[in-house]
């Protein structure tokens, strides 16, 4: 068997040039980036079509005056909440497990988080219809003496999500400090002025590095539990209610399980989509490519655990109108789409087994986009289904999404591109520091064998491996 | 008036600078200490307590603050919100209902614990409303690590001699009266 090298990236690259190649990317991508930028633009435009006209005509144009209240807008926002999900959520995890691998990756991860949670925020809004009674969920002081009711999971939403971009927001913004410093050093005009305020007077000084450490690893503690709750408040919309289908006490986990699955399909896209249009192939390696895909694979596997289980509970359950619900999915009017799910979601996964298709980009690509449709598909065979065979015959019907719908959940693509791209663009998408120090650790590392000893904890100060960056 | 100095000396390794550090430990200039040395570099060296010395971080304090005043903070404005709005449907539940709060007060102890710990750490580490140090380089954010000491006359020269025996590539100073 071919012998491949296990590196995440090659010890022997200059600090100067982690330097240069990052930020000469930034400034020059491939053309393919702004093809895609223009491609969000009009995708947004559509969405945003389809919402003026779903104002001036009200949400009747959307099919929700019928049992279908949620439809395609809340599975949707369900789809890019979970999407939220691995970006932070990995980058915690694996910084307090000290992964390695993750140092190259974590910052487009957790942008896509902050950008996959502000796309999902939207979702709420439009299904409203009455957007500027957003405010009613907020709970503020009122003359009436009015507060928001603190029992409905929808207002436990309002909190979750809040509490969850905003903290992974600072995660991000922290872990990108000592970057911005970089940045703030090397840039000119309207960029150099705007890292100047971001980068805080960031130095470098043993102070700031060592409350810095202290600061990273404090909060991704806190984001750990953080982002598991936002996902179980999420299952709660349904979980709590009496609904067939929903009132499941396996939904957190497998709500849970589902976002990070369909999270890391989300980091798998965009690893090979960065690596692409900024030419960052030295960085994101085909090695921590294939890392992300066992890991893939692992969730999946989790993930196909839970929803076998679901469906255990229900069919031994017996619960007449749960059951009606799942039979309803597996050959009902939901057939296609639930088995479309079962294939892309369920069985696709195994060939991620695979090392051969691990090592191979444009297979993964496909299978990515595929993984997220299958978890897109879940989404609604968790909504739709429900309510149109809920426990009132009368309101028993099939629902087809209309056009405005389509074009909403098409214009949330675009709208989620467009802001991802452009945060790409002006912020460096590789750390560059974490880099450094992924090189510097590998290189001991590699020296600690070579003189057959390990370096960890060895207490000696001089005899150091030079970084050789100078 | 005696005049005083802010030299920085740069470096290309973390192996001479800590071979500068230990001379300077073994007090090869008597007056300066490790304890005044501030070290700037493009990575934390892991081992970098071990050669400074244990240098305090109070930022998990902040972060205990922020803690304690989400859950008590949380749970109190939850309860007082609740305990005014008698007239809302309770649909047979209690007014103040302990279960959905603990959801909220859980949401609430994380955002401020970390809105505290950012906080924390920008102002302990001198980010906001601090003192910068004066002498930077752009190289420390490339390659290089800077080490930076305010020195006096008697041990201005002896300092840039160790630095320049320790192969420093660079020396920058300042002088203020």
């Amino acid at each position: 068997m071919k012998h491949i090298d296990e590196k995440a990236i090659d010890e022997e690259i200059k600090w100067a040039k982690i330097n240069e190649d990052v930020l000469r990317h930034m400034e020059t991508p491939r053309k393919a980036y702004w093809i895609a930028l223009a491609t969000s633009f009009i995708m947004f435009l559509v969405g945003l079509t389809a919402e003026v006209y779903q104002y001036r005509y009200g949400l009747g144009v959307a099919d929700l005056n019928r049992s279908h209240m949620w439809g395609l807008y809340i599975a949707t926002f369900i789809f890019w909440v979970g999407a939220s999900h691995a970006g932070t959520l990995l980058s915690a995890f694996l910084h307090i497990i000290h992964a390695e691998w993750r140092r190259t990756i974590y910052r487009f991860a957790e942008a896509m988080t902050s950008v996959a949670l502000m796309t999902a925020a939207i979702f709420p809004m439009i299904h409203l219809g009455r957007v500027w009674n957003l405010y009613w969920v907020v709970p503020y002081v009122s003359d009436r003496e009015i507060w928001s009711n603190f029992r409905s999971p929808l207002v436990w939403d309002a909190f979750a999500i809040t509490t969850y971009l905003t903290c992974s927001l600072t995660f991000l913004y922290v872990g990108m400090i000592p970057d911005l410093a970089i940045c703030r050093d090397n840039a000119r005009g309207w960029r150099k002025k705007l890292y100047v305020v971001l980068s805080v007077g960031w130095q470098g000084t043993d102070r700031q590095w060592r409350n810095f450490r202290k600061t990273y690893m404090t909060m991704a503690c806190f984001l750990l539990p953080l982002a598991i709750s936002v996902h179980s408040v999420v299952s709660s919309d349904f979980a709590v209610s009496l609904m067939p289908g929903w009132h499941v006490t396996s939904f957190p986990p497998y709500f849970v399980a589902g976002a990070l699955y369909s999270g890391c399909a989300g980091i798998m896209t965009l690893f090979i989509i960065m690596r692409y249009f900024f030419r960052l192939e030295d960085y994101m390696t085909v090695n921590i490519m294939e890392k992300l895909c066992k890991m893939t694979f692992a969730i999946a596997m989790v993930w196909t655990y839970l929803i076998l289980a679901e469906f255990a509970a229900v069919w031994y359950g017996h619960n007449q109108a749960d059951k009606e619900v799942l039979l309803a999915k597996f050959y009902g009017p939901f057939a296609p789409y639930f088995w479309a799910m079962m294939f892309l979601a369920v069985v696709l996964p195994f060939t991620l087994a695979f090392q051969r298709l691990r090592r191979n980009m444009a297979a993964l690509m496909v299978l990515s986009i595929l993984f997220n449709i299958g978890m897109w598909l879940e989404r609604w065979m968790i909504v739709s289904p429900t309510l149109s065979h809920a426990y009132n015959p009368e309101s028993w019907n099939m629902l087809w999404p209309s056009i405005v719908q389509w074009c909403i959940v098409f214009g949330s693509l675009g709208w989620f591109g467009m802001i991802f791209l452009v945060f790409c663009k002006i912020f460096p998408m590789v750390s560059m520091y974490e880099v450094k120090e992924m090189v510097f650790h590998q290189k001991k590392d590699l020296l600690g064998h070579k003189h057959g000893h390990s370096h960890a904890g060895s207490g000696h100060v001089v005899g150091k491996p030079s970084v050789e960056g100078a | 008036m005696r005049k005083k100095y802010s030299v920085m000396g740069l470096f290309s390794d973390f192996e001479e600078v800590f071979c500068a550090l230990e001379d300077i430990k073994k007090n090869k200039v008597p007056g300066v200490t490790v304890d005044d040395v501030r070290l700037m570099s493009p990575i934390e060296h892991p081992e970098i307590d071990e050669v400074l010395g244990e240098r305090p971080s109070h930022v998990r304090r902040v972060t205990l603050c922020g803690s304690l005043f989400g859950i008590i903070g949380g749970f109190y404005f939850l309860v007082t919100s609740q305990s005014d709005f008698l007239v809302q449907p309770q649909g047979g539940k209690p007014v103040v209902p302990i279960p959905s709060n603990i959801v909220l007060t859980y949401e609430m102890f994380i955002l401020f614990s970390v809105i505290a710990t950012v906080l924390g750490f920008l102002v302990l580490s001198g980010l906001l409303f601090g003192k910068r140090e004066k002498l930077y380089s752009e190289k420390v954010g490339v390659d290089q690590i800077a080490i930076v000491l305010d020195l006096n006359e008697e041990t201005y020269e002896p300092i840039k001699a160790l630095f320049r025996q320790h192969k420093v590539l660079e020396i920058r100073e300042e002088v203020s009266k």
